[in-house]
């Protein structure tokens, strides 16, 4: 998802826990938030920061496949609509990395982190977008799997992250119907329109699916992280119920779904569909996927060209204190 | 590495009347930005009608462990509360 592939700590068994991660435990299965300064096991702290670290830096980078086609929008309308979505963006990574900092580490230190490679952000915004088409279906199926995801964790057990999350679902749907009255205008319009549409769509199933992650079998890090509510459902349960919502969806579009074998199932009361290509996945997450290059540098360029100006303003607040300061002892 | 700009938190008056309440928090360099920063991020939809930053470090907070010593006194005290009286039906509503 926002947070794939986080690491966490190796199950522990109730018999290895110490009294207070019992009592953690404890507290967490009565469906108790757990707040910043109160005690929590050190992997707990650890897997938070990652994870949420992980998911601020999404909603950062994830402004600028979309970012790319605002000066191009067809319409003033569309322009200043796809303007606020990607604002959204900006303030949902600033919740997230203010949830991540009540856990000790700055918001400089997640910047280094990230810039250096050490921290991830979600594979699906190191695809391009070609065309305006893309604009629609990442709303619809990016920002949709992302709700898929964001719903559940507004229970997770850490109080701020659980808070963050509250409220960027508030301003989710906004972003996945926006998307979707995209995809809508662009399936009516001309037949080359249609085809953009269908082409966008080609390009985005399978991203989209790998955002939830690999599959459960080779999900090595979900048992804790769940007994500690910090993940609510598994990356194949999520990844069933998007396409499950998403198939009618694209239906009512006219537009045909990616996969050759997907199929209602009358008995799982679902659909079955292909997984994705995992090691295309594992590649991008490696770094080696179309954008890659491209993200992390116009991130880290942001935040070299922006020095002086964040230096200019801390001078400014500095030198304007001083002046109101009273003077000291006369 | 260069100085980060100080944490601010925010609390915003919603449209109704009540009190400010804690929304999150920012970093700025000064008031004047957390207030212009808060407006940005944290009234897009009409959320609020004023606005107060303060400095995370100038917070001062009860400790969590303390919570028991902290709020036990009160916990005792049950005639606090309305429901601690038996009010005949006959008076009606009180």
């Amino acid at each position: 998802m926002y947070a794939q592939l986080v690491k966490s700590e190796g199950m522990k068994a109730r018999e290895e826990m110490s009294p207070e991660e019992i009592a953690f435990q404890e507290r967490i299965d009565r469906g108790e938030k757990i707040e910043p300064k109160e005690w929590m096991p050190e992997g707990y702290r650890k897997t938070l920061i990652r994870q949420i670290g992980q998911h601020a830096h999404s909603e950062i980078v994830g402004q600028l496949p979309e970012g790319n086609w605002i000066t191009r929008a067809p319409t003033l309308e569309r322009k200043a609509i796809l303007l606020a979505k990607v604002q959204d963006e900006a303030g949902h990574g600033l919740y997230l990395y203010s949830a991540a900092e009540t856990l000790g580490v700055s918001r400089d230190e997640l910047m280094e982190l990230l810039h250096a490679g050490k921290m991830k952000y979600s594979s699906i915004f190191n695809y391009p977008t070609l065309t305006w088409a893309d604009i629609g279906a990442v709303g619809w199926l990016v920002d949709g799997a992302a709700i898929m995801n964001q719903v559940p964790l507004q229970r997770t057990s850490f109080g701020p992250y659980s808070r963050a999350m509250i409220r960027i679902c508030k301003e989710e749907s906004f972003h996945q119907r926006q998307g979707y009255a995209i995809m809508m205008k662009m399936a009516q319009g001309t037949p080359e329109q249609k085809r953009m549409a269908q082409d966008a769509l080609n390009r985005f199933w399978y991203p989209a699916l790998m955002m939830f992650g690999p599959s459960d079998k080779d999900s090595v890090h979900s048992a804790q992280s769940m007994a500690w509510k910090i993940k609510i459902n598994t990356n194949d349960e999520l990844r069933q119920k998007f396409v499950d919502q998403t198939v009618p969806q694209a239906e009512y579009l006219g537009l045909t779904v990616p996969d050759p074998d997907l199929k209602w199932n009358e008995d799982k009361g679902g659909y079955d569909f292909s997984e994705p290509d995992w090691s295309e996945f594992f590649e991008v997450i490696a770094g080696n996927g179309p954008c890659n290059k491209d993200r992390l540098g116009a991130r880290v360029r942001a935040w070299e060209d922006g020095a002086w100006f964040r230096e200019g303003l801390m001078a400014h607040a500095e030198k304007q204190a001083a002046r109101r300061a009273p003077v000291a002892a006369e | 590495m260069s100085k980060e700009w100080p944490l601010w938190e925010v609390f915003i008056r919603g449209q109704h009347g009540l009190n400010h309440r804690h929304v999150g928090s920012l970093h700025a360099p000064d008031a004047e930005m957390a207030i212009m920063n808060a407006r940005d991020v944290y009234t897009r939809r009409n959320e609020g009608v004023s606005i107060w930053v303060v400095r995370s470090s100038e917070i001062t907070a009860s400790s969590p462990s303390d919570k028991g010593p902290l709020f036990e006194p009160s916990n005792s005290k049950v005639y606090r509360h309305p429901t601690f009286f038996d009010i005949p039906e006959e008076v009606g509503h009180m």
